[in-house]
Parts: structure tokens; C-alpha cells; sequence
């Protein structure tokens, strides 16, 4: 089979994997190797594709063959599809042509289970053994550990991979059994408290010793897929805390739920993916991450999902207006935080810039504050913004106008001159 | 007795930017805008302060803007490399105000005289991050080459990230906009001026990875979820000019240069 067969097949089954990140590590040039993951703290993006997501590492399967029947898996094995495997050479030698033109930032490697669990990984650290040590890449590589290997394969691959992650994908054990009836949950987790123990392990190794091995440096990461079973977002957004909070993730990762098979036990092969859903868990997710909100504040017994027409953080200042308005001369980090249309970056900035002086609204904006959403919840030396006109009944229209023209294309109405008559 | 306003032209250098700064004290005269170009100041009604560059006295400045602040010193040599429009003028009020009244200024981002410069170090900033990324070399028999159409001057800030990853191979990488030519090879790289670039045409080889490169990028987007608001906002067109992913294969046989991806074409 001809190489570009193999990766548009291999290429087709991964890109429903969300993760696609190269942050996390900084490796410097090393004399006789190729490459280094220093672009930035924040990683690199070296292309867009057609569906607005970002394109950082060659992401492909070793393999697309697969003795798993998940339900909701393109590369299942009743699944009637081509199937194709990249020799560890192949792999290596695309994976540096495409690096040194600067195409990509690394390697995102995953697996079809070939044979068994074991068997997949053993193939996976081969073909990046070659890469690291025959090709001295030097550059990013991100790893799945299958579920259910061995912990001295898991081992292994964290030496060799920078970023390790596992995929929960269902978000409950009863998604899980009806779907995926070849995983369970404890052969997910498992892998996932060994890295997370590795990695701390070999981050105090590596202050005793200069040389000690580095285990999957960039952390670990995992991805859950959003729309295939009933599980609320308020369920979707207390697992990631608890992710985050116990086995220290770096990212989790949606994906909403495209349908690529017809079964009883799934949406129908018509049905939309939930992207707007998709994009408020995401939206949840930072907040969890960088603004001290928990998933308690946001979601509860009562709104077990979020309004699709706010954003969360908004929603969750309407529903708190005692906590508002704030002061912005006076007010401290963690409370500006909390303002709609305030983010770290300008409640930095406010915080520096007022030892200067008196903040107007103007000069908010130039800040880097979105006035026009933070308004509603703020006084600029004691006064509000002039002209202001709203009350606890009518801010939820008000937020909802500004964010409308945000919402995707396909929830407004547009009028267009060209539309063909009839 | 208030200083006379009269129009300064210079070679369009940071050091010729810092004589200029040099010359107006000296002198007791106020910019009313900067030339770096001959036809600029014909039809001008004030007086014309031609200034050479002086390596001595362009040292000095910049010694005393370092005495007033390093980062301040930093961020003009920075800001100098930026599109931002009448540049010299807003970097030359920067500079008075940092004689007058210190660095304090620099911690208010709304600071009418701040504001403009850092505005436009965060768009070129950002131009940078962006570039770390979009730039597409070719491989030209072992050496690797690359043309960007950038708005601001980048080439200084993309040279250390690009010579360090690529710290094995030779390459150049070309601002079409600038003219301006990045060399490096064997730890030693280098700007200089350039009109024009030629490039050879793709060998067999760069061609079948162009293909493949394309071929991944077509099958990586999921077609449900197409949204290219989105793709715009991430990866806007101005970039798509020199990216692999974006130009048409023909040009790879029929030897014509690259096309602006966004040029509408006629068929």
C-alpha cells in the first residue's frame, strides 16, 4: 500500500482524538539530535484545518485495526473499513521530513488494539524507540497508554513520549458498559495513577539527580465524549474536577459526539454534534482551570446543564448579583477574576495600572476588559458606567443580546440579498 | 522659547531612530514627523533636519534610556521593529516621557503615550507566535527555505526560536514584505537586505511530502464540524500565501511562483 494511502486512512481513524496540544515542556537543542519543544510555554499551532481546530502534531494511529468493539468507534472490528499499519520506519521518516519543514511540532501517536493491549504498546515503543534513538528526534511526542497493558509498557512509553494520556471517553461506568463493553473503568484508571505516581517520582528524582530518567515531562492528559450517552454536564464537569483534583491532569479534553454508525444505543446517524454544548463545557473547563471557580458554583441539582445561550461564567454572575458590583480601584485579584469580561490577563493589568492613578471606563478597555459584558457588574471609583440602564430583571436579556452575535451561524437568523428566491 | 517643529529624515535604522532622538535635543527641535525615504519630505512646509547615524551618539541615548529603565530600553528596540503607523513619533513622545517623568508610567497599559506602543508590540507579538508555526520550509537539495509576508519586522525574533530547532541544517527564511533575508548555517546566521527572491523549483522529493503534507491536512478536519469563522479567526488569510497546505499544486509544475491563497481566481 502506497504511504499516502496508509496515512489518509491512519490519519481518518485519529481525528476524532481532541488533544492536540505541545505544551507543558521545554527542551533545549541537543548536539547530534533534531528539534527541541521550546516554541513557547504555551505550545505552537502550525496549522488550522477546515473545521477550526488547531493542527500541532501529526496525529495518526499506528494501526487502525482493532480487536475492540466500541460501539461508537469508527475503527470497532464489525466496523466494515479499510485497514492499514505504518512500520516503525515509516512512521519515523514522515515524522521528521514533516518536523523539518515545519509542518508540525511532533508526534501524536495512538493505536488500534492489535492482538492485545500489551501486544499494541510493545509495537508503539518500538516505532518511537526508533524515532528518538536511530532518528534523534528531539521534538514533541504525545502517546496514548492503551488500557489494560502492562505498568512496565506504560513505563516504558512515558521515558519515550512527553505527554501520555489515556481516554475515559465515556463518562460513566453505565455509558461504559453498554457501550464500550470491552473496557472497564478500573483498566482506564489504573494506567492514569501510575503515570500521575511516575511522574512525581521522577520529578523529585530529577532534583536529586541531573540524569535521572524524565517521565512523560509534559504530564497526561485525557478525553471525554460529549452527546453519545445521557450523563449531564453537571456529571461531565464534577468528573473532570475530580480528574484534575486527584490524578493532577494537565487537559481534559470534549468531543462532541459525532455519529459515524447507526445503533440502537446511540444517536441517531442524522443527529447534529453538540458543539455549542461542547464549547460550554470548554468554557467550564477554564474556569475550573484559572479562575477558582469548582464545578459546585457553576452547576447544581436544579440546572444540571448549562444555559446554552450564556456563557457559564455569566450565568453564574446573574445568579449572583449579591456578590456584585464590584470595585474596580479596590477590589482584589480573586474577586475581579470573577467579573464577566475580566480574565487574568487584565485583572493583572487593572491591579498594576490603578497604583497609578484613577481608572475610567475608557481606560478599562484599553486594559484589555470586554466593557461591555463587565459593566453590569462593576463601579470605576464608585460610580457606574454613565448611561447604564438595567435592573435584576432584564440583565439576563441583556447578556443574552451581546452574546447572540457570538453564537454560531446556524442559531440566528440571517438575511441575506443573494438568498435565491423561492 | 518653545522648540521649533521641523521634520527629520534619517536612514530608516534603530541607531538613525536614536540620532535623530540625539539630534533634537541638540539642536531644540521637535519632530513633526519622520522621514526614512527621499520623496517623503518634498513638499514640506517646515525645515528638514537631515540626521547621519553616529554609532557614538546613538549609544549614548540608549545608555541613558537604559540608566532610566532596562525594560523600557528593551521595549523601544522592540517596538522600532513593529508596522505601527507614525511609529517614530509615538516611540518619540515614549522616550521624552520616560526623560520627564521616569519609568512609573510603564505598570498604567492606558497610558495615552504607553497605550499605542504596547498595543502594537502585542500585535506584533502575536504575529510572532503565530509565525513560529505558519512558516513552511522547502528542502532546496539539504538546504531549507521559507518566504513569509509578515507586517511587522519579525525576522529578528523568529531567528533564535528557527536557529535552535533547525541548529543542524542550513536555511534562509525570506520577508517578501521587508526584503529582508535570514541566513543561517553551522551556528552563525545573519540578516541582510535583499530585492528579490528567486527560488528553484521543488525536487521530486519536496513534492511528495507537499502532497502528503496536503493530503493529512485535508483528512485531519472533520467534516461535520466545519466552521471556517472559526479557521478564520485562528489562522487568518493574510498567512495563507506562503502555507504548503493552502497553495494550489500547479504552480509545483507549471514553475509559476505561489499565489495568494485568498486571490480570487478566474475560471
Amino acid at each position: 500500500m502506497e504511504l499516502l494511502d496508509k496515512l489518509t486512512i491512519l490519519s481518518d481513524a485519529a481525528k476524532y482524538d481532541a488533544a492536540c496540544t505541545s505544551s507543558g515542556v521545554r527542551r533545549g537543542f541537543q548536539p547530534g539530535k533534531i528539534g527541541n519543544t521550546t516554541s513557547s510555554i504555551a505550545g505552537c499551532c502550525h496549522s488550522f484545518s477546515a473545521d477550526g481546530r488547531c493542527i500541532t502534531l501529526l496525529k495518526v494511529l499506528m494501526t487502525n485495526c482493532c480487536v475492540y468493539d466500541c460501539k461508537y468507534c469508527v475503527n470497532r472490528r464489525s466496523n466494515d473499513t479499510r485497514r492499514a499499519a505504518f512500520t516503525p520506519k515509516e512512521l519515523a521518516e514522515l515524522t521528521i521530513q514533516f518536523y523539518r519543514r515545519n509542518y508540525i511540532e511532533g508526534l501524536f501517536l495512538s493505536s488500534g488494539v492489535l492482538r492485545s493491549p500489551d501486544y499494541t504498546m510493545e509495537q508503539m515503543i518500538h516505532a518511537l524507540r526508533i524515532l528518538r534513538q536511530d532518528y534523534g528526534f528531539n521534538g514533541y511526542i504525545h502517546a496514548k497508554a492503551i488500557p489494560g497493558s502492562a505498568p512496565e509498557l506504560v513505563q516504558q512509553l512515558g521515558l519515550l513520549a512527553d505527554r501520555l494520556s489515556v481516554n475515559i471517553e465515556l463518562p460513566s461506568q453505565a455509558g461504559l458498559q453498554m457501550l464500550a463493553p470491552d473496557k472497564t473503568k478500573q483498566a482506564i484508571l489504573r494506567p492514569m495513577g501510575q503515570i500521575r505516581d511516575q511522574a512525581r517520582q521522577s520529578k523529585a528524582e530529577l532534583v536529586k539527580y541531573k540524569h535521572a530518567p524524565v517521565f512523560a515531562p509534559a504530564g497526561q492528559s485525557t478525553q471525554l465524549i460529549v452527546g453519545a450517552t445521557r450523563d449531564t454536564d453537571r456529571h461531565i464537569l464534577h468528573l473532570t474536577q475530580s480528574l484534575y483534583d486527584q490524578y493532577q491532569l494537565k487537559r481534559v479534553f470534549y468531543s462532541a459526539y459525532v455519529p459515524v454508525v447507526e445503533h440502537s444505543l446511540l444517536p441517531s446517524i442524522d443527529t447534529k454534534p453538540p458543539l455549542l454544548r461542547e464549547h460550554r463545557l470548554y468554557q467550564a473547563d477554564w474556569l475550573l482551570r484559572f479562575y477558582g471557580f469548582r464545578a459546585e458554583e457553576l452547576l447544581d441539582e436544579e440546572h444540571p446543564d448549562f444555559n446554552p445561550l450564556i456563557d457559564p461564567k455569566c450565568n453564574w454572575a446573574i445568579g449572583h448579583l449579591n456578590h456584585f458590583p464590584v470595585e474596580i480601584m479596590r477590589a482584589d485579584y480573586e474577586t475581579l477574576l470573577r467579573v464577566p469580561g475580566i480574565g487574568p490577563t487584565s485583572a493583572k493589568r487593572i491591579i498594576s495600572a490603578r497604583r497609578t492613578g484613577t481608572l475610567r471606563f475608557e481606560d478599562l478597555k484599553k486594559l484589555g476588559v470586554v466593557v461591555k459584558r463587565a459593566q453590569f457588574f462593576i463601579t470605576c471609583g464608585g460610580r457606574v458606567r454613565e448611561g447604564l440602564r438595567f435592573s435584576a430583571a432584564t440583565i439576563v436579556r441583556q447578556m443574552e443580546d451581546i452574546e447572540r452575535g457570538l453564537l454560531p451561524a446556524s442559531q440566528m437568523q440571517q438575511l441575506s440579498l443573494f438568498d435565491p428566491a423561492g | 522659547m518653545a522648540w521649533e517643529q521641523v521634520v527629520f529624515q534619517y536612514d530608516g535604522t534603530f541607531d538613525g531612530f536614536l540620532c535623530c532622538v540625539f539630534d533634537s535635543y541638540v539642536h531644540k527641535e521637535f519632530p513633526i514627523a519622520f522621514y526614512s525615504d527621499e520623496e517623503g519630505c518634498v513638499l514640506s512646509f517646515y525645515s528638514v533636519r537631515t540626521v547621519n547615524t553616529v554609532a557614538e551618539h546613538a549609544q549614548r541615548v540608549y545608555r541613558s534610556l537604559v540608566k532610566v529603565s532596562p525594560a523600557a530600553a528593551q521595549l523601544l528596540r522592540k517596538a522600532f521593529l513593529t508596522c505601527l503607523e507614525d511609529k517614530e513619533l509615538h516611540l518619540y513622545a515614549f522616550i521624552r516621557k520616560l526623560y520627564r517623568e521616569g519609568a512609573a508610567f510603564l505598570k498604567n497599559q492606558a497610558d495615552e503615550v504607553y497605550h499605542p506602543v504596547a498595543k502594537a508590540v502585542r500585535h506584533m507579538n502575536g504575529e510572532v507566535e503565530k509565525l513560529r508555526g505558519f512558516v513552511r520550509f522547502s528542502d532546496y537539495s539539504g538546504v531549507l527555505g521559507a518566504e513569509i509576508e509578515p507586517k511587522n519586522r519579525v525576522l529578528p525574533l523568529l531567528r533564535h526560536h528557527f536557529c535552535s530547532r533547525y541548529a543542524n541544517e542550513s536555511l534562509f527564511i525570506y520577508d517578501r514584505t521587508h526584503k529582508e533575508l535570514l541566513l543561517y548555517a553551522k551556528g552563525r546566521s545573519r540578516i541582510i537586505p535583499v530585492d528579490s527572491l528567486q527560488l528553484s523549483l521543488p525536487g521530486e522529493e519536496e513534492v511528495h511530502y507537499r502532497a502528503l503534507w496536503k493530503r493529512f491536512y485535508e483528512t485531519i478536519a472533520i467534516k461535520e464540524r466545519t466552521n471556517p469563522r472559526c479557521q478564520n479567526s485562528f489562522l487568518p488569510k493574510r498567512y495563507r500565501g506562503t502555507m504548503t497546505e493552502f497553495l494550489p499544486t500547479e504552480h509545483e509544475k507549471e514553475g509559476q511562483l505561489p499565489v495568494g491563497a485568498d486571490v480570487p481566481r478566474i475560471s
